[in-house]
């Protein structure tokens, strides 16, 4: 807007004076014309972002129902009281820290160790971002079926593990093992995107810094730890705060692979938010639980925001 | 597993160091890249492959390389079964429905709001962007169960008169994913490298600010414009939890939920491969027509942390 103002170049005093009353017609038709370009939106956010973000502190404290003869009525803290003392809220909220607490730095581990592979000027080097990029583009609900297969008694996996002679578990039934099969699978799915968000953070360091420490003889290791990743500062900010949130949302494989068994080993806060408010229909339940998930990755985030740019002071 | 890979860079910058050892360097470094082609796409080529084999024979194959291979019975009995249990070509059509149409009025949407906040000056513009910024954090699925009861309260006006509900319809399949705060963003960011001279000529030559976002911005941002279509037809054509939930009619389901129908009774896992492969091909075929766009559209959202 100032920029606008300053760049505008220089004009004779003469010439100002007959341009003076068209421009202030100009501002009263930008503000309507921005009102009309910008109500679209507007009326979309409000009904669809605004209002479920309001509705959804109200309706926690209400005994709403999705469908219900009854008038809606305040119950003040009774969905929390209940939530606090429920079993299975307070194991599906364990499961999704712990989803969260591996998968985010195995992904964004992995992630950045395949950027890296890939960040390199080698033939062939595409296809191999093509191929670690493929199960981004494929749907999760095409994938969990897929894996769903691969983690079988006698499917895929344990067809390959009896091949070296181990009787692999029935994955996905298996209390023990049931919650990691979800946390590799959820790690293979995604890698490959925030593999290329670490690339693009990787393209913007400038190869001289590179070339000038290869001349001083920096070896690989040196580059990598005091040019690239330094360089990615911003980046890796990024990763921790997108990838965290991802992994709180786990929804999607937990739904059409164990629906949240064997005994609750799977269930996260999501899915019992919808099992609950969807199936169950206790939308002032669900809606009590979402605010708890809300606040919990409102909390994190922010933390992460505080502690990262601690961090980038203190450099 | 993060050790692994640590372990290979370091590996690699060992080697790195010595200038004779680049020909192994080279051939390590294939391999290594081979063996993670290996594990990313064979569960794709095996979900393909088992869509033309018998049931019996996908499982006899799991122990062997013969699972990646088109080897033995090769039929088309699973698409036909495919087409004999669900409704194929209207799921289908509903899902290219609600995707195309949230991707053409998201465009249009969200680049006109960005528009409107990053060219005119109005009062009130830092708000409506700060508002916008911070609605970046809000993820979906906290708003999904208030927004299926507040849906439920919404009233429509059509062809069949006036009706309170939106559940079980197409527009609410689609406009709550128009309106999109990361859109406005890309776009508004996309708008600020487009020299501000141009507006001003045309406003000199009497262009009304509207034409001036049609004939002069909208034409110079192709990059902005493929990102946010790609960035929203993904979600939209890969959605799930939402339709499951607002969707009850056979005829309004689009394909991934479509899934669904594959687990009760009687599983063939031929037809789940088969049903999986029709559903992903397409959209892996656009993928890799236009690669560099969906590149970089996923890099692009993580410019700006």
């Amino acid at each position: 807007m100032s920029q606008s103002t300053m760049m505008r170049p220089p004009v004779p005093p003469d010439v100002v004076a007959p341009l003076k009353a068209p421009r202030s017609g100009r501002g009263r038709s930008q503000r309507a014309v921005a009102a009309w370009m910008l109500t679209p939106a507007a009326v979309l956010g409000t009904v669809f972002l605004l209002v479920p973000i309001a509705l959804t502190f109200v309706l926690a404290f209400t005994n709403a129902r999705l469908v219900s003869p009854e008038p809606m009525k305040f119950v003040g803290f009774d969905n929390f009281t209940r939530l606090f003392s429920d079993g299975t809220f307070w194991t599906s909220l364990a499961n999704t820290v712990i989803f969260t607490i591996v998968v985010v730095p195995v992904q964004a581990g992995l992630a950045l160790g395949l950027a890296l592979l890939i960040n390199v000027k080698m033939r062939g080097v595409n296809f191999f971002r093509t191929v670690y990029f493929l199960p981004v583009v494929t749907s999760m609900v095409v994938i969990s079926m897929l894996w769903l297969f691969i983690y079988q008694p006698n499917g895929l996996l344990n067809g390959l593990l009896a091949k070296i002679g181990v009787h692999g578990p029935d994955w996905l039934s298996d209390t023990r093992t049931a919650l990691g099969a979800i946390i590799l699978m959820s790690i293979w799915q995604n890698v490959g995107f925030h593999m290329v968000i670490w690339l693009s953070g990787l393209q913007t360091i400038s190869p001289s810094l590179y070339e000038a420490s290869s001349l001083v003889g920096a070896t690989t290791w040196q580059q990598f730890r005091f040019i690239t990743w330094p360089g990615l500062r911003q980046t890796r900010t990024f990763i921790l705060i997108t990838i965290t949130i991802a992994a709180f949302g786990l929804f999607t494989q937990v739904n059409i692979m164990t629906q949240g068994g064997p005994l609750d080993h799977t269930s996260t806060v999501v899915y019992q938010a919808v099992h609950t408010g969807f199936a169950q229909q206790q939308t002032a339940y669900a809606s009590a639980i979402s605010l708890v998930f809300f606040v919990i990755v409102l909390a994190v985030s922010l933390v992460q925001r505080y502690l990262t740019r601690d961090k980038d002071v203190a450099r | 597993m993060t050790a692994h890979v640590a372990e290979n860079i370091g590996r690699h910058s060992a080697l790195a160091v010595g200038r004779r050892a680049s020909a192994g360097r080279t051939v390590g470094g294939y391999a290594l890249r081979i063996v993670l082609c290996l594990v990313f796409g064979l569960p794709l080529l095996f979900m393909i492959l088992s869509s033309f084999k018998p049931d019996l024979e996908i499982f006899a194959d799991v122990g062997s390389v013969r699972a990646f291979l088109p080897v033995g019975h090769l039929t088309l009995d699973n698409y036909t079964g495919v087409f004999d249990r669900v409704p194929f070509w209207q799921f289908l059509f509903n899902s290219v429905l609600i995707s195309v149409v949230t991707v053409a009025l998201g465009l249009v949407v969200n680049s006109m709001a960005a528009y409107a906040l990053g060219r005119l000056r109005f009062r009130g513009r830092k708000v409506i962007l700060a508002v916008i910024l911070a609605t970046l954090i809000v993820p979906f699925e906290v708003l999904a169960l208030p927004l299926l009861w507040w849906v439920n309260k919404l009233p429509w006006l059509d062809a069949n008169g006036f009706s309170l509900g939106w559940l079980d319809t197409y527009q609410v399949q689609i406009l709550p994913f128009v309106a999109n705060a990361f859109s406005i963003f890309l776009f508004y960011q996309y708008f600020d490298s487009i020299p501000k001279e141009l507006d001003e000529a045309a406003v000199v030559d009497g262009a009304g600010f509207f034409r001036i976002y049609r004939t002069i911005v909208m034409p110079l941002s192709g990059p902005a414009i493929a990102t946010v279509a790609i960035l929203t037809f993904l979600p939209a054509w890969n959605s799930y939890l939402w339709p499951l939930m607002v969707v009850q009619s056979e005829n309004l389901r689009p394909v991934m939920v479509g899934i669904d129908y594959f687990k009760q009774l009687n599983v063939s896992w031929g037809q789940i491969m088969a049903y999986a492969t029709m559903i992903t091909v397409p959209v892996l075929a656009l993928f890799i027509a236009f690669q560099r766009a969906f590149i970089n559209s996923i890099a692009s959202s993580g410019v700006k942390g």
